[in-house]
């Protein structure tokens, strides 16, 4: 059933740019914040709170940025694929650490180590070009030197294919015992130990995983936005993920992506009227799904299917 | 070498006199509540916010500009009056008993929409009012001036430390807290009303961080922003002390302060970095923090 919410979800995603051609870039940073708050969310399963991911999301936007101006790589597959492996190796190395520890501790230590990134990335100017931050080119597609605006299609559909594959494939690792030792984790880590199964390697694969949803979707934010900065991992930047994540939902992994798409829509067409009000509203909306709505948007959709039969 | 690191050494723990109200304000409201604050910066911003508008008022009325002194506890005070019972009551004692990443939330909403009631009350220009700094003049001892505001700060810090341990030890309120600390349900089965004990603490959390807030206006001013760059800050000095501990805050403070003193005579690019390395180091080694007692659970 989740599968075929996942599927009429891309099947809409993947209609609604050619009625509506300027909600396209909204959607295309929908879908790479999506992929972050996803990463957020399987960690939010172990119950371990970060308010650090944003660093990942920077990781993955910033190797974006390194490889082009530095490497010269501009094959946009390569680069994809490039900056998700070093986030990917960053989640490796970092959560080797930081799995060790729980609750406050785990948000805390995250907290540090992506303020530690923020700071430098924006101090460090030679390197990184301080706060102004550094430009991202178009990519080339298969050699080609694209256009922008057909680069931008490519990006889109290329991140919804990737969206889609990402979101089977965290489904089934949901579904599988390493996903299933997560909520494990959540309700009784000691029972878990006893029964022969490591706590630290279970949760230093989510923690990896989680770690290359988000530097996926920054590798993705950067082509789109065409610029990187140091603000991608301030430590606000991270709070917002883990609410992306809450307000969808973390029961599946349909959620995050809803309220991804949810917020970043409803902020664009809010614009006009409520931006000096933006985050107001939604900090109302956030406690009012803790409070009322605890499983999130996606539980709306989750409980009216259990009530019918 | 010393002659010039002498200035700067007063500048670090002045500055950490300012990041000390605001810490300890988080520390002591951890200890109580069990509660991770993250809008806690904003009350230090929304009280430097209150302290500049007074001040400018104050000054642009034509009253004796010695009034704005006042004018900076009084702002701290009315933050605190304002806002302490009012958000406990209605969000964070929602909160109690559950889960961090639920109380993290919570209070992240908080920050959210306090944000954007700076923004519309306050608006996003930048407020600068000095006038408590320039009438305190400077001192010259060897040479070298100092900013007699700065020692006010250094000296206001130790008598905020010396007035909570009095505080805690020898009133009866105090000590009400320390109960509270110490055993939550005993307490309450000994008749103390844990809710006001609450209501005060959160209150007195408030107003720690709008007092460093207005005590920062005179040498900084305030500008959007500043609430999300302080709680940070407050967070690493909070964890580095250990979590609840208040001595553990300042000394921790002192320790950032001069950390970034070094960083900027040593290492300019690295003077943002230097309190959450810090953080980061002492966090990996003791996640408890210096001085907290609370051990983690590890397996």
């Amino acid at each position: 059933m989740p599968l075929l919410l996942l599927l009429a979800g891309l099947a809409v995603m993947a209609v609604l740019p050619l009625a509506v051609p300027w909600l396209q870039f909204t959607l295309t940073i929908a879908l790479a914040k999506g992929l972050a708050a996803l990463g957020v969310a399987v960690l939010l399963r172990a119950g371990l709170i970060s308010i650090g991911h944003a660093m990942f999301f920077a990781i993955g936007a910033y190797a974006t940025a390194f490889l082009m101006r530095d490497l010269a790589v501009t094959d946009f597959a390569t680069l994809i694929v490039a900056s998700t492996l070093i986030s990917a190796l960053s989640g490796l190395l970092f959560g080797a650490f930081l799995v060790r520890y729980r609750a406050i501790f785990f948000a805390m230590l995250n907290l540090a180590v992506s303020m530690v990134l923020f700071s430098l990335l924006a101090k460090l100017y030679g390197v990184t070009g301080g706060t102004d931050g550094i430009r991202v080119a178009t990519p080339s597609v298969f050699g080609m030197a694209l256009a922008r605006p057909v680069f931008a299609d490519v990006l889109y559909y290329g991140g919804l294919l990737l969206a889609g594959l990402v979101g089977f494939a965290v489904h089934r690792y949901l579904k599988s015992p390493l996903g299933a030792a997560l909520s494990a984790i959540h309700t009784n880590e000691v029972r878990l130990e006893y029964l022969g199964v490591s706590a630290w390697s279970v949760l230093l694969v989510a923690y990896t995983l989680s770690a290359t949803l988000a530097g996926l979707g920054g590798a993705i934010a950067a082509m789109a936005i065409g610029h990187v900065v140091p603000e991608f991992a301030f430590w606000t930047e991270s709070g917002h993920i883990v609410l992306v994540a809450v307000l969808g939902g973390i029961g599946g992994v349909v959620g995050p992506f809803a309220g991804s798409i949810f917020l970043e829509v409803v902020q664009t067409l809010a614009v006009g009227f409520a931006a000096d009000a933006w985050n107001l509203i939604i900090g109302l909306a956030l406690i009012g799904v803790i409070f009322f709505l605890p499983r999130g948007l996606y539980g709306l959709m989750e409980t009216r299917r259990r009530t019918s039969p | 070498m010393l002659q010039s690191l002498v200035p700067l050494l007063v500048d670090g723990l002045a500055n950490a006199a300012l990041i000390f109200f605001v810490a300890v304000g988080l520390t002591l409201v951890f200890s109580v509540l069990r509660i991770l604050n993250v809008a806690h910066g904003s009350f230090y911003s929304i009280g430097a916010y209150a302290a500049a508008s007074i001040g400018l008022w104050i000054v642009s009325s034509g009253f004796s500009p010695y009034l704005t002194f006042p004018a900076l506890l009084l702002s701290a005070a009315l933050v605190a009056a304002l806002f302490g019972p009012l958000v406990e009551r209605t969000l964070v004692r929602w909160t109690y008993g559950k889960s961090e990443a639920v109380q993290i939330l919570v209070t992240f909403g908080l920050f959210l929409i306090l944000e954007d009631l700076q923004r519309m009350v306050f608006g996003v220009q930048s407020l600068y009012e000095d006038t408590p700094m320039a009438l305190l003049g400077i001192t010259e001892i060897g040479g070298i001036v100092y900013l007699n505001y700065q020692l006010l700060l250094i000296g206001l810090a130790a008598v905020v430390i010396i007035g909570l341990r009095l505080l805690i030890r020898h009133t009866r309120h105090g000590k009400f807290l320390a109960a509270v600390v110490a055993d939550r349900e005993v307490s309450q089965t000994l008749g103390i009303d844990t809710n006001r004990v609450f209501i005060m603490a959160f209150a007195l959390g408030v107003f720690l961080a709008a007092l460093g807030g207005a005590l920062a206006t005179p040498t900084s001013g305030v500008a959007p922003g500043l609430g999300a760059e302080t709680v940070v800050l407050a967070f690493a000095v909070a964890a580095i002390g250990g979590l609840g501990q208040i001595e553990g805050a300042a000394i921790a403070a002192v320790i950032v302060g001069l950390a970034r003193v070094l960083a900027i005579y040593y290492a300019p690019a690295l003077d943002a970095v230097a309190p959450y390395l810090v953080m980061l180091v002492v966090l990996l080694i003791r996640p408890y923090g210096l001085f907290g007692s609370v051990t983690t659970r590890r397996i």
